[in-house]
Formats: structure tokens, sequence, C-alpha cells
């Protein structure tokens, strides 16, 4: 029986193995933030250990920095930032401070330096770490205890993944992306329906996506209770890598791009659990709930909690209905938004821009509505300026802001009013997310866009002449 | 880490699932550079309404939490276990867990007691019922009493032994440095090694 590539990419990293204990696996790369490493460096300096391989880490600032310019106010950030630099300066690790052309979100800037690659193992102290899968890397979110455990060893200790098959065959419909793919396997599978399993998303609509696309599927994964999602590298992979800071070049790129192109589910190999999904028949996704699984096709209205048959289903739709300010039975295109969120490790990336781009040239934000634009990253926020970008949404009343997390979480200075209505093309609509009662939307970059214009929950289509 | 072996406390009932680790310690707690101070943060979105179970005088003190399923989804923050610790948890039992919670809980030191769904009903209920009640657990017997409850939870066998004996997962590791010097040394030389350089944006159609 062959082996599945989650299967290959753990075999090839396995340092020890022993029966009766995890695995130690080889980390190949391992990306740093000022929220989760302060005390796992602190731990270091406690007991006098240094950092394995700092030429395997890299760092940035992301989830506390401002996005508009100008000093960092808040004390205790600050203090955050302070610290990342000067553990950054002591342990010999490259960091890249706000300023810094290499800086942005971490997601971001890991395969956009190119040091994301295929077939790789990689870790850092975020869930949304799923995201590199999309190059066919093993890739996770990892706790404080297991960055300290990186940072002195470049290993972890890990008990074997299950394997699960999201098959996403057809065409995707104009309008709906990647980001519908994704809320919809959400949607399926239950925000536990993953958990013990690494997530690998095929099918002819996932190799018909860009590198973009596929990395905000794969970012979600961690919704669906997966620690880990992955698409098995093929041409659009390797020329997103070739000629990136980090890529391999000259025979080093020929012997990778040989050793790449092994990397997938062998024909014979078998998952520990499959699921299908008709790309022909996804429309854009939202949600209505305070967790990711909860959400409905846009053409329909919030659910009646009495229709869950599961007890647990049901309290939590009642709760979180409560908490969303919704009466069930309004449609969804019904619901009225104050802001709308563009950017995060999910949809802050240039094709994303692009997207959005599209639909609000020569358009201007419906009255009273804010609209923030935040580039994941510092190179991403030039590129749009290269093309224009920035234009259009200043043209079209958007707010265009510096590279970070921004209002994906209440961490810095973004964030919504208790009870205002976003529109997020961010990864969370838990319970305070963007800030104290904040109610969040989970949406595409199309449906932010056209939201935007309208001022109530949208797709392209509802833009069109003629559209009721 | 403390070794755990058994333990002996009030217990504290939250009906709900999918308790992810924002509603644990929301993201504006998580600003300080030190591993402690972090029980103020502790459901401090719910603490903030009179009638949450932790305001109660009954339960206040409480050690063994008792919730519904799926319990530390989302966010990988470990400050999620670390405001629980400190608050004065030493064991949450639910039918299931997120899967980079239970991890950091392991290495925390914080028991995560996974039980049957209709088990995690009962206690909830006996909970709910009899506030300020006891729960006792025994990791060795893999053993819950509350109360004329009697039942069993699942821990993978690894993390109990570690939690038994208080072990460092570095310190083992460190054991093994022949074993990742020799898997170093094999490594392809195309694998990259992190440069202070730009990124460089390939001019794309």
């Amino acid at each position: 029986m062959g082996n599945t590539l989650a299967e290959k990419l753990w075999q090839s990293h396995v340092v020890r193995q022993v029966e009766g204990e995890p695995d130690l696996l080889y980390i190949d790369l391992h990306l740093v933030h000022e929220v989760t490493s302060p005390q796992a460096f602190e731990g270091l300096r406690t007991a006098g250990r240094p950092v394995r391989r700092p030429d395997l880490t890299v760092a940035t600032e992301d989830h506390n920095v401002p996005t508009t310019l100008g000093p960092v106010t808040d004390l205790v950030s600050r203090t955050q930032l302070e610290a990342l630099k000067a553990n950054c300066k002591e342990f010999g690790i490259v960091h890249h401070e706000r300023g810094n052309l290499g800086q942005g979100i971490v997601h971001v800037i890991g395969p956009e330096l190119g040091l994301t690659q295929p077939g790789m193992t990689i870790v850092c102290g975020d869930s949304h770490t799923s995201t590199h899968g999309a190059f066919g890397a093993l890739a996770f979110g990892i706790g404080t205890s297991e960055v300290e455990h990186v940072l002195a060893t470049q290993t972890l200790p890990l008990k074997p993944f299950k394997t699960m098959a999201i098959n996403v065959n057809g065409t995707l419909a104009p309008g709906v992306s990647s980001k519908d793919i994704i809320l919809a396997v959400i949607n399926k599978i239950g925000t536990g329906g993953g958990q013990g399993y690494v997530l690998e998303y095929r099918g002819s609509a996932i190799e018909s996506l860009s590198m973009e696309g596929r990395m905000t599927i794969c970012n979600m994964s961690i919704e669906a209770g997966a620690r880990a999602g992955m698409v098995a590298p093929d041409q659009t992979t390797f020329g997103y890598v070739q000629g990136r800071a980090h890529a391999p070049t000259g025979a080093d790129w020929d012997a990778a791009v040989e050793a790449w192109t092994t990397l997938r589910t062998d024909d014979d190999a078998v998952f520990d659990a499959e699921v299908d999904i008709d790309a022909d028949s996804l429309t854009p996704f939202v949600t209505w709930g305070t967790n990711p699984g909860q959400s409905v096709p846009l053409g329909e209205s919030v659910p009646d909690p009495d229709t869950f048959g599961d007890e647990d289903d049901k309290g939590a739709a009642s709760r979180a209905l409560e908490y969303m300010g919704l009466t069930a039975g309004t449609p969804m295109r019904d619901l009225d938004i104050d802001v709308v969120f563009l950017g995060s490790c999910t949809n802050g990336r240039i094709e994303d821009l692009r997207i959005a781009a599209g639909i609000l040239q020569g358009r201007r934000l419906a009255d009273g509505l804010q609209m923030l634009i935040v580039p994941g990253s510092h190179a991403v926020r030039l590129q749009a300026q290269d093309e224009g970008l920035d234009k259009i949404f200043l043209d079209a009343g958007a707010e265009w802001r510096l590279a970070g997390c921004s209002m994906c979480l209440g961490m810095n200075p973004d964030q919504l009013k208790p009870e205002q209505r976003c529109a997020s093309t961010s990864n969370r609509n838990f319970e305070g997310r963007q800030g104290a009662k904040s109610r969040t939307h989970l949406v595409s970059p199309e449906v932010a866009a056209a939201t935007a214009i309208r001022g109530t929950l949208s797709s392209p289509a509802d833009l069109m002449e003629g559209a009721k | 880490m403390d070794a755990f072996s058994t333990h002996t406390g009030i217990g504290v009932p939250i009906r709900r699932s999918n308790i992810d680790t924002d509603q644990i310690i929301p993201a504006s707690y998580l600003k300080r550079v030190s591993r402690t101070g972090f029980e103020d943060g502790l459901f401090a979105r719910w603490r903030e309404k009179a009638d949450f179970v932790l305001n109660q005088p009954a339960y206040a003190a409480g050690s063994v939490l008792v919730t519904g399923p799926d319990f530390g989804t989302g966010s990988s923050r470990e400050h999620a276990v670390w405001a629980l610790q400190q608050y004065g948890f030493r064991v949450v039992i639910s039918a299931r867990f997120g899967d980079i919670f239970r991890g950091n809980s392991g290495k925390a030191g914080l028991l995560c007691a996974q039980v049957s769904h209709d088990d995690a009903e009962l206690l909830l209920k006996y909970l709910e019922n009899e506030p300020g009640a006891e729960v006792s657990v025994d990791l060795e017997a893999r053993q819950i009493i509350a109360g004329d409850i009697v039942t069993t939870f699942e821990v993978d066998e690894y993390t109990a032994w570690r939690l038994e004996n208080g072990l460092d997962d570095i310190s083992l590791t460190m054991q093994h440095d022949e074993d990742i010097a020799a898997y170093e040394g094999a490594r392809p030389a195309y694998k990259p090694v992190v440069r202070d350089v730009k990124p460089v944006v390939p001019t794309q159609a």
C-alpha cells in the first residue's frame, strides 16, 4: 500500500522512532512573532540553553503592531515588541521589524521570502501556520512550550496524525472563491471534524487555484479542528517559489524540483477519511454565528436554532444569535454592515487586494460604512501601490493601512466598537474576536468588496445592473 | 513542571460547546512577556456577567472544570492553559479537546481528561445541582469520582507518563542529541537557511 503526502512528509522528518514514545520530528523552519515567544526565550535563558539553529528561525512583528504611521503608543504592546527585538539580537535570529521591507504577517512573509518550500516541516506559535501547507509542506501551529522546545532542539516529539482527503472537484462559478470552498468544508465537517487529522485538499478545483487561493484554504484548516492542511506541489507551486529570495538556484533548484515532484499521495494510498465537495454548486458562503462552522450560503437566511438536531448545536446556535443580534429567518443579504475588513493571513495577499480593487474600481463605499484594507505584508503593500490599487481603494473611500494582523484579532488598535457588525475576510468569528462585543461575519474578498459598496452582505453579482 | 497523581477539588460546570481559546483568554490579555499573571484574563468577558459560574461563591474556588465538547479550539495561545492554571484549575474534563490546546496542557501540567459525551453530561448535571461539590481525579487509575458518579477518562499514555513524573520535554529530547545531529548532517543542500535579505517579488503575469 502506498503513502499519502502527509505520511511521506512525516517519514522524511523522523529523527527518532521508538515504540511507545512519540516520534521525534525535525523542523525545517521556525517562524516567530512577538506574542507567543517571550516566555519561550525566557525559558531558554533560565536554563542556559542556546537556540540550536538560529539559521532556521525567522522573526517578524505582526499581532500587536498598529497599521497607521507613528510610534507604538500602547506600552504593553511596545514592551512585547521590544522583547522580541532584544531576544532576536541575543540569540542571533533574523528579525523583520516594523518599517523593514520583510515585515508582515508571519504567514505572508514566509512564502514571500521564499522560505516556505515544498517538503518542509514548518512550525510557528500560531494556529494559522497551516497556511504553509499550500506548498506541500507539513506546517502546524504550536504552543509556547513547543516554541521553546523547537528553539532548543529544532525538533518536536509528536504523535502521528490521521489523514483526511478533502476532494474538491468541478469549476467555481464567477464570484466564488477559495474562501467559499474552505467555509463550505468547515460547515460540512464541523469545527471539530478535523481533530487529529491532517487534511489534504485535492481535486480539479484545488489544482486550478493560485498559490494565494490554496493558502487561503490551508490557512483555515485549524477552523475545522485540523492542525495542518496541505496541497500537493505542482507547477503552480514551483512557479511561485522560483526566483524568490530564499529559493534554491542552479543545480540546487533542479535537485529540489526533482525531490518535490515525488511529493504526491500514491495512487494506492488510503486516507483514514474522505470528504467530497462539489465546486460547481458552490455559492458565496457567509457565517452567521460565533464559530466558523456556523455558516450558510449568502442567498439563505439566518437559521432557526430549533432546526438543529443536536442539543449542543441548538444551544450554541441560540447563544450565537443572541450574541450576534440576529433573528432567525432574516435573509443574510438584509444584514446591515458597519465595517468591512479586508486583510489577515487568510486574505491579505496581493491577489485578494486585486480582486477587491476590481470590484471597488469606480465605485464608492456605502454611506457611513468604514472599510479597512490591510496588506498582509510590507511587500504586498508596495506591490499593490506599484499596481495603483491603493488609489482605487482611497478613491472608493476605504482606508489603506500598513501591514499587520490588524482587525483579525483584538490585540492592536484596529478593533470594532461593541455591537458593530463587520464583514471580515479573516478567519475567526468568535465572540469578542474583533473587540469586546464585536459581531463578525466571515466572507470572501469578493463578498467583502461588494458589501462595502451596498452596505449589506452582498456578492459581486448584486452590483450588476438589473440586480435587485 | 509539577508532577500530577491525584487531585480533588470543587467542580465547575460550563455547559457550552466550542469554548475557543479567545473565550478562555481574550487577546487583549496576551501582552505580558512573563509566564505569570494571566488569571485575571481567564474567561474575562464572561466574568463581567454577575451570573457567570465563577462569580458564584460556591464555584469561585473551583479547580476541576467540566465543559461541553470541543474545549480549547482556535488560537494556539498557551496563555489559555496558563490562565486556567493560575486561576487554580488542575483538570479540565470534556468529551473533545482542540488538538493544540490539549498538547499545550500536557506540556504545562494541566490534565485534559477526555470522557464520553454521556459522562460529561452526567458530571455537568451533578455539578449544576450540587454547587460546590468536589470532583476527584486519579491519573494512574484514569478515574473520576463525583458524588455517586464513578467513571473513567482517556489521556494518551505518553502525556500521562510525563504528567505523573513531572518531566520536562526539552531535557528528554536533548538526550537524543546524536540522533538530531545525524539527521541534520543528512539534510538536502537545497533546504533554505534564513538570511537577512529583502523579499524579491517575481513579476507575475
